[in-house]
Formats: C-alpha cells, sequence, structure tokens
C-alpha cells in the first residue's frame, strides 16, 4: 500500500521504462519554461509546482490553463481550494484576461473548494470520494484536457484526519494519472527548506517545479527551476523569471540562442581602420560585440564611434550607461571630436543611464527589453556590462547576458558591450562572456619605444587587437591607435600585409613591447 | 398521498429510504441529506446509523434525502461536498457538516446540535 502510489517502485519494470523515453509535452504558456523541459510539463501526467507565498504559483498555474484554452483549444478545469471563481477571475483580469468568456466558451471551469474545519464535525471512517467526484464531473462537462489543484494543501489544514488526507491524496495522483488529464498540483515550500510543507511531492514525483523568490541584499529575483521531471532532459539551472503584465516569463539561456537568422549584412564599427581589420566591411549585423579593455583604453569611445556610425546611417541606436550620465558622456565624446548631441534631438540616439545598483539583474533585462521594444533600435550600445558584476555573482550575470545577446538577435539588433578588464588577466576576466559574443576586441595598452630615436622615454601606446570574428576572415594583428581630438585613428591604416607577416608584426611587437 | 414527504428536487434522484416516513406530525422538524458516493461500507454504515439516531432522538419529525454523487454529481458543489459520506442538516438552520460513517453517535449528536457540546466534553 506505501509504494502504490510511489512511481519509484514501477521504474524497474522494463514496460515503464520504455513509456518513459517517449513522454509527451504539454504546453505550459510560461515563456520560457517550455524551451527549459523542451516543450512543457509531461501530458497525462500530474506535475507539482512548488513555492513560498508570493511566489506565483497560482499565476503560473492559470496561465497554463489559459494557455490551453486560448492557444490549444484545450479545456481547462481550475480546482481551487483558496480563491472563488470571482477572485480568480479579478486577478486574471489584471494581467489582461477574460475568465468569465472562456468559461462561457466551455473552455475553462473554475470549481471553487471550500473547506472550513469549523463546519466539520469528524463521526468516523470517510474518503475524499467527494473531491474525486467534483473533478471528475469537471473534466467530463467539458472535456478537461488540463486541470489545476491550486492548492490541494488546503486539505490538511481543514480536514481533521491527516492520515485519511494523505492515502486519499496518494489514491487521487494515481487516479489523475488515469483520467487523461495533464495536472497541475501547487503547493507552498516548507519551513526547512523541504519541496512542501506536506511532502506531497513523494506522490507527486512526474515532475516538480520550484518557483523561488529571494531577496539578496535589497534586491529581490525570482527563479525557477525543474527540481525534477522523469523520463525527459531538463535544464537543472535556475532561471531568473519576470512576474510582470504578461504574466510569468522564464528567459532560459538556450530559449533562442539557437534559432536566430544569421545576417549576411555588414555593419560599420564607425572606425574605418577596425572596419578594415573586419574584412574590410564591418561587424555582421545582428551580431554581438564585446569590447574589452583595461581602464582608460578607450571601450567608451569605440562605443560612441559605433553609435555615431549608427546614427550617421540613420539607424536607431540605443545606448545603455551604467557609469556615465548622458550629459558626461556628451561632453567626453566631444572632447574626441563626436558631438552626439543632434543625434540625441533628431531622436535617432538615445541615451539611458542607471545605476546597475538601482535594481537586480533581473530588474535591468526587464528595463532593456522594455525600451528596446519601445525604441526600436537597431544598434545597442551597453557600457559597461562590468559594472551589472556588482548587482549579481558571475554566473548569474552571464546568464542575464545571453538572455539579453538572444533576445536582441531575435529583435535582428546589433549589440556591442564594453567590459572592464583588469590589467594583467584580460583574457581571464572576459572569458566567462567572450563565448556569447560574436566578435571580442580587445583594448590593450602597453609600453613601447616609439619610432622617434630622439626621444628613449617608453611612451603608452594603445593597440587593438581582434581576439575572435565569428564567421569572418578578420586581422589577427594588433593594431596600435590613437584617440585623436577628432576620434580613433588607426596608425596603420594603410599598411596591406598578409596575414602571416601580420602574426609575425604582432609578435615583433609584442618583443617590442617587453 | 404522498405522507408529508416532500417531491424530490428536480434532477436529484432521491431516495428516502426511512422505514416510518412522519405520518401524523404536523411538519418537518429536520431535513437531512446524506452524501454518499456509491454502495460502500461507509454509506451503508452511515445510513443505518443515521436511521437509529434519527429514530431514538427525531420521533420521525424528520426526511432523510440520501443523495449519491456517482449518480448526481454536479450536486458536491452546492453543498460543497469533498468527504464522503457527509451528512448536512439543512433544517433547522444554521447548516452543518458532519463527515465519517456516523458511527460516533456522541459526536454526531454534537453536530447535530442534540447534545450541547459542553456536556459531551463533561461526560469523557
Amino acid at each position: 500500500m506505501r509504494n502504490d502510489g510511489n512511481p519509484r517502485t514501477k521504474q524497474t519494470t522494463p514496460k515503464h521504462m520504455r513509456e518513459q523515453e517517449y513522454v509527451r509535452k504539454t504546453a505550459t504558456g510560461t515563456e520560457g519554461l517550455d524551451e527549459i523541459t523542451s516543450g512543457g510539463i509531461p501530458t497525462g501526467r500530474n506535475t507539482l509546482v512548488c513555492g513560498g507565498p508570493g511566489s506565483g504559483k497560482t499565476l503560473f498555474a492559470m496561465k497554463y490553463l489559459l494557455c490551453g484554452a486560448l492557444e490549444f483549444t484545450e479545456p481547462g478545469l481550475c480546482i481551487s481550494f483558496e480563491e472563488n471563481a470571482e477572485e480568480l477571475a479579478q486577478n486574471m483580469a489584471s494581467l489582461g484576461y477574460d475568465l468569465v468568456a472562456l468559461e462561457k466558451k466551455k473552455m475553462l471551469v473554475i470549481d471553487h473548494v471550500q473547506i472550513a474545519r469549523h463546519e466539520f464535525e469528524e463521526t468516523g471512517e470517510y474518503d475524499l470520494s467527494g473531491l474525486f467526484v467534483r473533478i471528475e464531473h469537471g473534466i467530463r462537462s467539458i472535456g478537461a484536457k488540463r486541470l489545476v489543484l491550486d492548492t490541494v494543501e488546503v486539505l490538511f489544514t481543514g480536514l481533521p484526519n491527516e492520515a485519511i488526507v494523505r492515502s486519499e491524496l496518494r489514491r487521487l495522483f494515481r487516479w489523475l494519472k488515469e483520467q487523461g488529464v495533464t495536472t497541475i498540483i501547487t503547493a507552498e515550500t516548507g519551513a526547512r527548506g523541504t519541496l512542501t510543507r506536506y511532502g506531497l511531492e513523494e506522490y507527486v514525483a512526474d515532475c516538480v517545479i520550484l518557483l523561488d523568490h529571494r531577496v539578496t541584499e535589497q534586491v529581490s529575483t525570482r527563479r525557477l527551476r525543474v527540481v525534477k521531471y522523469r523520463g525527459s532532459a531538463h535544464g537543472t539551472n535556475e532561471y531568473p523569471f519576470l512576474l510582470d503584465q504578461s504574466g510569468l516569463s522564464v528567459v532560459p539561456i538556450t530559449s533562442v540562442g539557437l534559432t536566430h537568422q544569421a545576417s549576411t549584412d555588414r555593419v560599420s564599427s564607425g572606425v574605418p581602420g577596425l572596419d578594415r581589420m573586419l574584412g574590410g566591411k564591418g561587424f555582421f549585423r545582428n551580431s554581438s560585440i564585446l569590447i574589452s579593455g583595461t581602464a582608460g583604453t578607450g571601450k567608451s569611445s569605440f562605443a560612441a564611434h559605433f553609435a555615431n556610425a549608427a546614427a550617421e546611417r540613420g539607424e536607431r541606436c540605443l545606448y545603455f550607461a551604467f557609469e556615465e550620465s548622458p550629459s558626461q558622456i556628451l561632453r567626453n565624446m566631444r572632447s574626441v571630436g563626436l558631438d552626439l548631441e543632434p543625434w540625441l534631438d533628431r531622436g535617432v540616439l538615445r541615451i539611458d543611464a542607471s545605476r546597475p545598483t538601482s535594481t537586480g539583474l533581473e530588474g535591468h533585462l526587464a528595463r532593456i527589453h522594455r525600451e528596446v521594444v519601445v525604441f526600436k533600435p537597431l544598434i545597442v550600445v551597453v557600457d559597461p556590462i562590468t559594472n551589472l558584476v556588482s548587482v549579481g555573482e558571475a554566473l548569474a550575470v552571464k546568464s542575464m547576458l545571453t538572455r539579453l545577446i538572444d533576445f536582441l538577435k531575435i529583435n535582428n539588433i546589433t549589440a556591442m558591450f564594453t567590459n572592464l578588464t583588469i590589467k594583467g588577466m584580460v583574457e581571464e576576466t572576459a572569458v566567462g562572456i567572450s563565448s556569447l559574443m560574436d566578435a571580442w576586441i580587445l583594448l590593450r595598452e602597453m609600453e613601447i619605444l616609439i619610432r622617434d630615436v630622439s626621444s628613449s622615454a617608453p611612451e603608452r601606446q594603445r593597440a587593438i587587437h581582434l581576439l575572435k570574428s565569428r564567421g569572418m576572415a578578420h586581422s589577427r594583428k594588433m593594431e596600435p591607435f590613437e584617440i585623436t581630438d577628432e576620434g580613433i585613428h588607426m596608425l596603420n591604416l594603410n599598411d596591406h600585409t598578409t596575414s602571416a607577416t601580420n602574426a609575425v608584426g604582432a609578435r615583433g611587437m609584442r618583443r617590442k613591447a617587453r | 398521498m404522498n405522507k408529508g414527504k416532500k417531491s424530490p428536487k428536480p434532477g436529484a434522484r432521491v431516495s428516502n429510504r426511512s422505514p416510518r416516513p412522519a405520518n401524523n406530525q404536523k411538519s418537518m422538524e429536520w431535513e437531512l441529506r446524506l452524501y454518499v458516493a456509491g454502495n460502500t461500507p461507509n454509506s451503508i454504515a452511515a445510513f443505518s446509523n443515521l436511521q437509529q439516531i434519527c429514530e431514538k432522538h427525531m420521533g420521525g419529525r424528520y426526511r432523510i434525502e440520501i443523495i449519491d454523487l456517482f449518480e448526481n454529481p454536479q450536486l458536491a458543489r452546492g453543498d460543497q461536498i469533498i468527504a464522503v459520506p457527509t451528512l448536512v442538516r439543512r433544517l433547522p438552520t444554521p447548516i452543518k457538516k458532519i463527515i465519517g460513517d456516523l458511527s460516533n453517535i456522541e459526536r454526531v449528536l454534537v453536530g447535530l446540535d442534540l447534545k450541547p457540546a459542553r456536556s459531551f466534553a463533561a461526560t469523557r
């Protein structure tokens, strides 16, 4: 009896193993989750969604039903133990969904199960067949394919006999699997790090999704994790998710990264010498570009040239500044011969400045997302991404950037990111994020003896090095440049050497640098 | 003549198997509904326990409606039934719910207000 509801005991049978290889999936309507789980939750099985108060469990569950009703014409039944139909309708109306209309169309049934302990006098043996009957009736009445039990744990507080509730829930979950519905069961997380307060995860073992809402250093972040998924591979990371007007959206790292269209169009970097290094034509449109360098190597200047060139072509450019205010950027760029102000006035350039610490990473992602949607730029500059590290740990920053890059790519936006690196470990500090980038430019500063023989005083020489540029033949040479009051000037613009001699030249240069 | 037995609600299959329906009293004082799901040992026990209690304490001034949720699942919603058997005291008001097979007579009497809860506690 004890093991009846535990699929673990079944797992040893070969038949069950075979079934597991072909788990069908049901889309959840939560953006991104379906990608993490390659398709959604297991069809015809029970999925447990657990989380603390306010973690978005009910919203998650309702989105699941709405997704079925609106996108797949799969009717859904909601057995709500907490909120009544009116309250649910109101809550979802604030997100723009009309539950009442869906109920009229027989695409949705909400059955509010009210349990008040004081009403009950317990006088002997009983079971929960009444609940079974209600669920079955609800399913039959509209031919429901999707079922939500939110939050079934109320039974534990509502009914006096926990042993009966336990054995009945076990029976219920097993029975649900025979009903041909795909079920989401929500539950509250327990106090001591347990997934659910009453150990429901022991009975609902097919798929467990954990919603987490935590506040670290006053910054709140919501995270989602697929704890368990029988018979299916799934992303095991914690994925931050957003809870906003459109409901829940998980932005998974791999969501769109491999589906965007690769462009063969080129877009100028705004610096002719750099364009020449990039096969003479510049970056690929729709690519992501990282500019790394130690302090004062001219990262922002390159970014400003890129933005300026975009504006000159009449392409909208959105510049996210995490270090300087817009007027500071304007002043500094004027000093290198770039007047960005007219572009601002004409509305082709927009500078969005904010402190990295103003909000959590998810907040930044959400804000960038919103600004991009509103402004519809072709070029986006983020200067610098390094500062975001101050609000999140490296992994979180990488994950946020991945999702940002995916989002930008799918919107055909060419994005440039600058990255402050620590001297001596330039490549190491950027190695985490550089893999996300299509082009990686390194700006270096080195002491060299300049050609003027009369002066032997060493001088700092800036040099640019293209570490990589995917999909194009590019210069491997380290090219010196200067930042003048007329902009960035590449010193050997007229040097047309072959790549072989370039390599030798670069080595020679390094030798010279020592 | 239906001998004081009110006609069953439309849609609800009502079976009044009370052996001696009230035949001489002015009006029904007790209106009870027993929700069951199929012919299970719990259902049978609940019904026979209920009959005994009614005979002993209500002197024939009662009416028992038995609702089998397997036959009328839509009725579970109205009285918010999840557990079966559930006895609902519809009259006299307020509505009371008693779950279980009614084998604990003392508790049933408390639940039906036939015995004050305090004296019940005192007797223990």
